[in-house]
């Protein structure tokens, strides 16, 4: 059995962790009120955005000339997958889950023969990604310097891809990133960008629409300027609902560290009250026998 | 006469959403005024300054945005744009 002081020792050293996991809690929920309600004031946008996609979607005829960004290089052998992870560990399995999804996806594609890269953004990803796949990240954005995602971080992610779509030869597109569903789920989703998947259209709603919308300039011009921005519309929204998860993860996975950490204490104490009963009574038995030898 | 129902977005909030009278709107091929009723339209924007008329006559209120576009259906004005700075 331990001694007195090596289990006093434990309680302690467990009380201060246990201090830390519940700042920690407590600073996640702080940052997580921050982080959605910045998610919910981006919502607008990005229904808007959507809105005006779908009503232009179903107007341009796909032809040759169509931008490649909507119906895509026509093959589908080179893919690249956006993984959005944070910069720091603690959130329980967030960056984990995200990791696993991303390389799931991954393994399916190479096996159907397909040629698979990443795109990294937040740092976590490199670490597991880098161990299984060395060679086919080609780049990592930074985002240790991002206190709160703005919206030009977002367009400077997604220049970068558009970019690395048109002369690198990628057919796909991907984004892997978290869905904040609660405090408690969140769910990591792959979601396919570019080319845009097919818009479902509702017959009974377009054929209410008026087609007398007047475009200034024409469609395709349009098209042209808005597909780059959807993009980073997407992005934005991604890198959005990721910090919200995160800060979500992590206060889940704090509060339960704080709760273990609490059930570890009262057992160590329960521990350390037996054995100094246990100390008194040897020492009372002690003296009685040696009175009694007397 | 109805008012016009104008939302002027960007991705990080909804800067207005309200009824008003008449937006003056940069768009690429020309600065135009939209009213209550006006057609459907949807234009791309410059830089440049809404003017949001709040009543027939009024000092309009200027407020300065960047890159996005304007869309007018039957419900409305919205702007979706990528930066808006109400200049006081």
């Amino acid at each position: 059995m331990a001694s007195l002081k090596a289990l006093k020792n434990r309680i302690s050293s467990v009380k201060s962790t246990q201090k830390i996991t519940k700042a920690m809690k407590m600073v996640a929920a702080a940052k997580l009120r921050r982080a959605q309600s910045a998610a919910e004031a981006a919502r607008p946008y990005s229904t808007g955005m959507a809105a005006v996609m779908a009503s232009l979607a179903g107007r341009v005829e796909p032809g040759p000339q169509s931008p490649k960004l909507l119906v895509g290089t026509g093959k589908d052998q080179v893919h690249l997958l956006i993984v959005c992870t944070s910069n720091r560990g603690l959130a329980g399995g967030f960056n984990a889950n995200i990791v696993k999804a991303a390389r799931r996806k991954a393994e399916s594609l190479i096996a159907e023969g397909k040629t698979v890269y990443f795109y990294l953004v937040g740092r976590k990803a490199r670490a597991a990604l880098g161990r299984l796949f060395p060679r086919q990240i080609v780049h990592q954005y930074d985002t240790t310097e991002i206190r709160q995602v703005t919206f030009a971080d977002a367009q400077a992610i997604a220049a970068d891809i558009v970019e690395r779509y048109a002369t690198d030869g990628i057919d796909v597109v991907h984004l892997f990133y978290a869905r904040f569903q609660s405090v408690m789920v969140q769910e990591p989703v792959g979601q396919q960008i570019i080319p845009i998947p097919p818009v479902e259209t509702r017959e009974g709603q377009g054929a209410g629409v008026p087609a007398a919308v007047e475009y200034e300039p024409d469609e395709e011009e349009i098209l042209a300027e808005l597909l780059p921005r959807n993009i980073a519309v997407q992005i934005f929204r991604a890198l959005l609902e990721n910090a919200a998860s995160e800060e979500g993860s992590r206060m889940t996975a704090m509060d339960n560290a704080t709760r273990n950490a609490g059930d570890m204490i009262n057992r160590l104490t329960i521990e350390y009250n037996r054995t100094r009963q246990a100390a008194i009574t040897k020492e009372l038995i002690e003296i009685i026998s040696g009175a009694e030898a007397l | 006469m109805a008012d016009l129902h104008f939302e002027l977005v960007t991705p990080e909030r909804l800067v207005r959403s309200e009824e008003v009278y008449m937006v003056v709107v940069p768009g690429t091929e020309g600065d135009f005024g939209v009213l209550a009723g006006h057609a459907p339209v949807m234009s791309t924007i410059r830089n440049g300054e809404l003017a949001v008329y709040r009543t027939q006559g009024a000092e309009p209120e200027r407020i300065a945005i960047e890159g996005g576009f304007a869309e007018v259906n039957e419900k409305g004005l919205t702007v979706l744009a990528e930066k808006a700075d109400a200049a006081a």
